[in-house]
């Protein structure tokens, strides 16, 4: 019993992960038509950040806030400079997002070197939490509670705001966003730039659960794409539903059939695509 | 019409007398690079006559050279058996695949291929019972066809000659028929072609299963050269190296993949010898062309041409 009520957390945990990690993915690509297949990248970048911040002396939750804004800023970056000389272009832009990725790797085994930095839960989160006679991991509730909130947050920010309003509108039909005054060029900044941050505040969240070590990118895109090809591209329910099926799929594989673990993984999204090609929740077949 | 046979003839000529001045170590560079050749010119006809940006070909090169090494490994077949049935899964495997993927077109495909590409890398990865894993699968042999040796380096250049010859004239061939003009078709103007009563699904999903056929045969070559196979063969990096091959050459054009793979395979042998960075190096190539060089070396070359010794405008 013990086992199963752990490896449920521990899906959920992986899950609320999962969502920070490919939400992004799938607003900039609902938005601008981009895959950014930097987002491996941004997302280990956000981890190791974090790592330094945490030798300097200061604590996790400054970690993140620096993690977030250093990788956010990365993305806007990468947004004004790269992709926008590229605009119109999307194949272009994936090359382009492709090429930056070997980079980053390459420079992330450049300055924090070839052997994984660990990520440490602050001391409080630690010890394990006593509850209905199980025991439960505290980080792994922390880190669903840190999910959930980013959810609710962006859905929020998705649905209230004028922001969103905007972003929805260009989803739905650039030409006539751009016709109506909605200004495109800023837009596609912001949101590049806030997804990059949810990568980036993904990777320092999920630090003490993965550690920070060269190849995290490649583990994490393959990931992401698996989810939001899953949820349907450009769909944030979709996007929500989909991370935590794969969160319970790849956390009891691993501990059932930890051989076969890495391609049962694949499986809901051949057979999703085989008989609905736009995803679970989908509306735009790109 | 003769000139250009007969500048064809010369070249091979000169690709044939070559390994004869050369010593074992460039001998078996010019094997390497054909090998990247017939990948990358497999990888081309989906992606410059296609339109069809594929990010998991690696699949098809890695699935072959690991079916071939496995069966030898497990069951001690020889080589004849091996070789074809490698190259039949294969194909099989990319027709399955290419079903898959064509559920979608545009960057939906290009996630897809990835994501297909990255079960196989699971398999031969994380599969360690069935594949071994990181240590991958060595102490393999060359073929003997007609009992000539291809452990002697110069007779496996040519034997990789003869192979890339036939395959790069069998893909012109498909390319220069009436199936390759409704290729171009279905990548320039998709919908006129549905209109016009073209099936744009199985002209896609039929060259998508072309190109795993032909990636398989370098999967082949591969395996023969190297006598060794580890899974960072089917990863994103190496499916990225072959795109990378065929857009700086010139996705859509013959010589775009043979020029594309020269110069990459060799910047990849030299550069790798003086400085550790070849994926930065790798990575800053790919946006540098993406960027400023869209169309690729070849028509770069074919407009040089013309404007130093007149003719056609491109």
């Amino acid at each position: 019993m013990q086992f199963w009520v752990i490896q449920t957390l521990n899906s959920l945990a992986l899950g609320g992960l999962l969502f920070m990690l490919s939400s992004g993915f799938a607003l900039i690509f609902g938005l601008m038509r981009i895959a950014n297949l930097t987002h491996g990248s941004l997302f280990m970048i956000g981890a190791y950040v974090a790592a330094s911040v945490l030798r300097g002396g200061y604590s996790l939750v400054v970690a993140a806030i620096v993690a977030s804004i250093v990788v956010g800023l990365l993305g806007a970056i990468i947004e004004r400079f790269i992709l926008r000389s590229l605009s119109g272009n999307s194949q272009g832009q994936v090359l382009a997002t492709l090429g930056l990725s070997f980079i980053a790797a390459d420079a992330c085994l450049m300055i924090w070197g070839g052997d994984p930095i660990p990520i440490n839960a602050p001391e409080m989160l630690r010890a394990p939490m006593q509850m209905f006679g199980f025991m439960f991991p505290t980080y792994r509730l922390v880190v669903l509670f840190i999910s959930i909130i980013c959810a609710v947050l962006l859905y929020l920010l998705m649905e209230r705001t004028r922001l969103g309003a905007m972003i929805r509108a260009g989803v739905d039909d650039m030409q006539m966003a751009r016709a109506v005054g909605i200004p495109a060029s800023q837009l596609f900044t912001i949101v590049f730039s806030l997804g990059a941050l949810m990568a980036g505040l993904g990777g320092t969240v999920g630090g003490p659960m993965l550690n920070a070590y060269p190849g995290l990118d490649a583990d994490m895109l393959p990931l992401a794409l698996i989810v939001v090809i899953l949820g349907g591209v450009g769909s944030l329910i979709g996007t929500f539903v989909a991370s935590f099926i794969i969160g319970f799929i790849y956390t009891f594989g691993i501990a059932l059939v930890p051989d076969l673990a890495y391609v049962i993984l694949f499986l809901p999204m051949v057979f999703v695509i085989a008989f609905r090609p736009s995803g679970l929740f989908g509306t735009i077949r790109a | 019409m003769m000139k250009k046979y007969a500048l064809y003839a010369l070249l091979v000529a000169i690709l044939i007398i070559l390994p004869l001045f050369f010593g074992e170590y460039y001998v078996n560079l010019g094997s390497q690079i054909m090998v990247a050749v017939v990948f990358a010119a497999s990888l081309n006809l989906l992606v410059g006559y296609g339109g069809l940006t594929s990010l998991g070909h690696a699949t098809y090169l890695g699935l072959s050279a690991y079916t071939s090494a496995w069966l030898f490994q497990n069951f001690g077949m020889t080589h004849d058996y091996t070789a074809v049935i490698a190259l039949v899964f294969t194909t099989f495997v990319g027709a399955i695949f290419g079903w898959i993927s064509l559920r979608a077109s545009g960057l939906s495909f290009l996630m897809l291929t990835l994501a297909l590409s990255q079960i196989i890398w699971g398999i031969g990865y994380r599969w360690v019972g069935l594949t071994n894993g990181d240590n991958g699968i060595a102490g393999l042999t060359r073929p003997t066809p007609f009992g000539v040796n291809l452990e002697i380096s110069n007779n496996f250049y040519w034997f990789c000659l003869i192979v890339t010859i036939v395959c790069l004239f069998f893909i012109a061939r498909i390319v220069n028929s009436p199936f390759g003009s409704s290729l171009k078709g279905t990548r320039d103007q998709e919908k006129r072609m549905s209109a016009l009563g073209y099936n744009v699904w199985m002209i896609r999903w039929v060259t998508f299963v072309m190109a795993s056929f032909f990636g398989a045969v370098s999967g082949l070559l591969y395996i023969y050269l190297n006598k060794y196979i580890h899974p960072s063969v089917i990863s994103i990096t190496s499916s990225a190296e072959a795109l990378l091959c065929v857009i700086a050459g010139g996705a859509g054009t013959l010589a775009g993949p043979i020029l594309g793979s020269i110069l990459i395979v060799l910047l990849k042998n030299y550069v790798s010898g003086f400085v550790e960075r070849w994926n930065m190096l790798l990575g800053i190539i790919f946006v540098f062309i993406v960027i400023f060089m869209p169309a690729g070396m070849a028509p770069g070359f074919t407009q040089l041409k013309n404007r130093l010794f007149g003719g056609k405008k491109p």
